[in-house]
């Protein structure tokens, strides 16, 4: 009905990505000589992926907390997909982007050194956090006896055995609540060498092995041991196909599917989806509308699983990611505008922010169960982290601009500095 | 006129002596205020029905009720005030003709799994016309695998339906001090599933005690330890749950007589 419309609206903003995309990438060649892969010229930052990576870090905070009303301002009560996902595809992306045009110049020996020390630097956040962590929940088992809760409080008999407990943390088996995703990440890019080197050589076919693997997954039930028992929350041989695909985007995928990306069957394909996505999320909130929903559709798709990533969930991040790519071009202006720069800076510094926004939800957590208040104090904490995360953000950033400059040349860590230190 | 007055005073003391006990006798054992604990109506409602407890109850049987569950499902040292205990007495009082049989089985330490398979042995042995099962605590607390945490619940529902019983599914405690450390989610959505594939009731626990909590009726942070707030809160928790079960059965004041 809107075909003739469509076309004039649609055209500008997908020929502008095509173009820039097509720019990059005859200097990646000129520049790498790669006939598999190619790569955006260094110099020029993708902002956008800076934005949604903060906006990730921003909704996970929001998240972690207990719900108030910002929560509701979170994309997971309106569809299937949540920031999880925009997380860990920015970070297969701008992994790829970095340590792929690494692998092109210096090696495949030099691209792994790199990539390792940046798992060390993940795991090390990973560690500090769970000291965090232990402190809170010892106060709350030792000052904390009430008989409504004496089962509940089983969970702190993890305490009485701190020897085993703290080695399976460091061992990644033992995770509490909420610190779930450094550990996917850990594991994802330690198989960053092999991805980038598969997509060296053939890019589809490391994403055709990635679908097959996430596919094997869900056959054969595939997943990874925590202690004292269960799996991992986020199975990473389910979780590696958003990584390996932001990674396909980032080494050239992206350039080749704008054609599907800018089609006006894929807006209305990806609009539909996410319309019937926000009515079946909707029927989760107003229990009322439940009965409206058809039973057989109800047995096919609930559980929509998280910790195999469902494909709901992937295609639901999916047809998010088509229609920002579609609506919002890489030379948007408002990219540059001092209103989303706290964003923008959050995203680029992303796991120091990651961490703090753990940290912050934890010390939130805290700070509610304390002190009794009410709705307001609810979002005025959420508000106040957020805060604290912009403000950590501009310091950082402050440190690498000023602070820092001239103690050494940055040649290489300058690259990892580009996409947000790669995290 | 002296003799009158004294008369008189006694008069007026024998009259308040004789009216004492028999203000006293109009309401045996005055109730205590109950606690504000008002649930909103859509998490009492059920589409779902418990044809066997509706049946038990027009023909005047006995209704037999067996509660399965895990160390939530008592107040240790005071079980006559968990909600178990609540139930019945709710019941009692909305069918005074009927008799309320109730038996708790309390399996502290076992997940969903282990508790299925000795279901069936149970419904045995004790006859009900009802159970209800409370679980999901252990496996949240064990991270049991929400899958097969699914099949679990599903197998012991279709054991105990089998086996010629009603069934109400009970979950989880809403316990915002330990939400940073058991994640109650993914068996909260799990057994919203199997409740909702074998049309069985379930009775939403975590969200009503989050209801209370958000609405002030329970400092649920509370770090007391005495044992007030526990008997409160299953009070609360067995008045609603005969409410639940009440309206599930289709037995609401107007079918009952």
């Amino acid at each position: 009905m809107s075909s003739i419309a469509d076309p004039i609206a649609g055209a500008p903003a997908a020929d502008a990505k095509a173009e820039a995309k097509s720019d990059t990438r005859s200097e990646a060649r000129a520049k790498a000589a790669a006939p598999a892969i190619t790569l955006p010229a260094t110099g020029e930052r993708e902002l956008r992926l800076d934005l949604f990576r903060g906006l990730a870090l921003w909704l996970i905070f929001i998240d972690h907390l207990p719900t108030n009303l910002l929560t509701w301002l979170t994309i997971r009560n309106y569809g299937f997909s949540d920031a999880t996902e925009i997380f860990i595809f920015i970070s297969g992306y701008t992994a790829a982007f970095v340590y792929g045009r690494a692998m092109l110049e210096g090696g495949f020996v030099i691209a792994t050194a790199r990539i390792l020390r940046r798992v060390w630097q993940i795991y090390v956040a990973h560690v500090f956090l769970f000291t965090i962590f232990l402190a809170e929940i010892s106060y709350v088992a030792t000052s904390f006896e009430n008989p409504l809760y004496s089962e509940e409080m089983g969970i702190m008999d993890f305490l009485k055995q701190p020897d085993v407990t703290i080695v399976q943390a460091l061992l990644l088996r033992f995770r509490p609540v909420n610190m779930d995703v450094l550990p996917l990440y850990i594991v994802l890019m330690l198989f960053l060498p092999l991805i980038l080197w598969l997509m060296k050589w053939k890019p589809d076919v490391t994403l055709g092995l990635s679908v097959v693997l996430y596919a094997l997954t869900w056959q054969f039930d595939l997943y990874l041991s925590a202690y004292p028992n269960g799996f991992w929350a986020f199975n990473p041989f389910a979780w590696q196909l958003l990584f390996v695909f932001g990674a396909w985007c980032a080494l050239g995928g992206a350039r080749r599917m704008s054609r599907i990306l800018s089609s006006n069957i894929t807006m209305w394909i990806c609009i539909v989806y996410l319309v019937a996505a926000f009515f079946v999320t909707l029927t989760w909130y107003v229990p009322q509308l439940g009965h409206i929903m058809p039973k057989l559709i109800e047995q096919w798709m609930y559980p929509i699983n998280k910790t195999d990533l469902d494909v709901l969930r992937f295609a639901h991040f999916l047809a998010l990611a088509a229609l920002t790519v579609r609506f919002l071009p890489r030379d948007w202006p408002g990219l540059k505008s001092p209103w989303l720069r706290p964003l923008i800076l959050c995203g680029q510094h992303s796991l120091e922010i990651f961490c703090l926004g753990v940290f912050l939800a934890f010390a939130g957590h805290f700070v509610l169960a304390e002190v009794s208040g009410g709705a307001a104090l609810h979002a005025l904490i959420s508000v106040c982290g957020i805060l604290i995360m912009c403000g950590m953000a501009w310091i950082i950033s402050w440190y690498k601009h000023s602070a820092d400059k001239g103690a050494s040349k940055k040649g290489a860590a300058g690259n990892a500095d580009m996409a947000g230190g790669g995290a | 006129m002296k003799s009158a007055q004294t008369m008189l005073g006694l008069m007026l003391l024998a009259a308040c002596l004789a009216a004492a006990p028999v203000r006293a006798g109009d309401t045996p054992d005055p109730a205590p205020p109950a606690p504000p604990c008002d649930v909103p109506a859509y998490l009492l409602a059920s589409e779902s029905s418990l044809p066997k407890v509706t049946d038990a109850v027009k023909a005047n049987q006995p209704l037999n009720v067996l509660v399965v569950g895990s160390r939530s499902s008592t107040i240790q040292g005071n079980e006559a005030s968990a909600y178990p205990a609540e139930l019945q007495a709710a019941l009692k009082e909305a069918f005074p003709s009927a008799t309320i049989d109730l038996s708790v089985e309390l399996q502290g330490k076992s997940t969903a799994e282990e508790t299925a398979g000795t279901l069936v042995k149970l419904v045995e042995a004790k006859k009900p016309t009802l159970v209800i099962w409370q679980t999901g605590t252990v496996d949240a607390m064990r991270a049991v695998d929400p899958d097969e945490f699914r099949t679990a619940i599903n197998d012991g529902v279709v054991a105990l339906r089998g086996a010629g019983t009603d069934v109400v599914l009970v979950n989880l405690q809403y316990s915002p001090r330990t939400e940073t450390m058991i994640s109650a989610p993914p068996y909260l959505d799990n057994m919203k599933v199997v409740a909702q594939q074998h049309d069985v009731p379930l009775f939403d626990r975590f969200a009503i005690m989050k209801q209370w909590s958000d609405a002030g009726y329970f400092d649920l942070f509370s770090t007391s330890h005495g044992v007030d707030l526990a008997k409160k809160v299953h009070a609360c928790l067995g008045r609603a749950l005969a409410k639940f079960v009440i309206d599930a059965a289709h037995l609401g004041p107007v079918q009952q007589n």
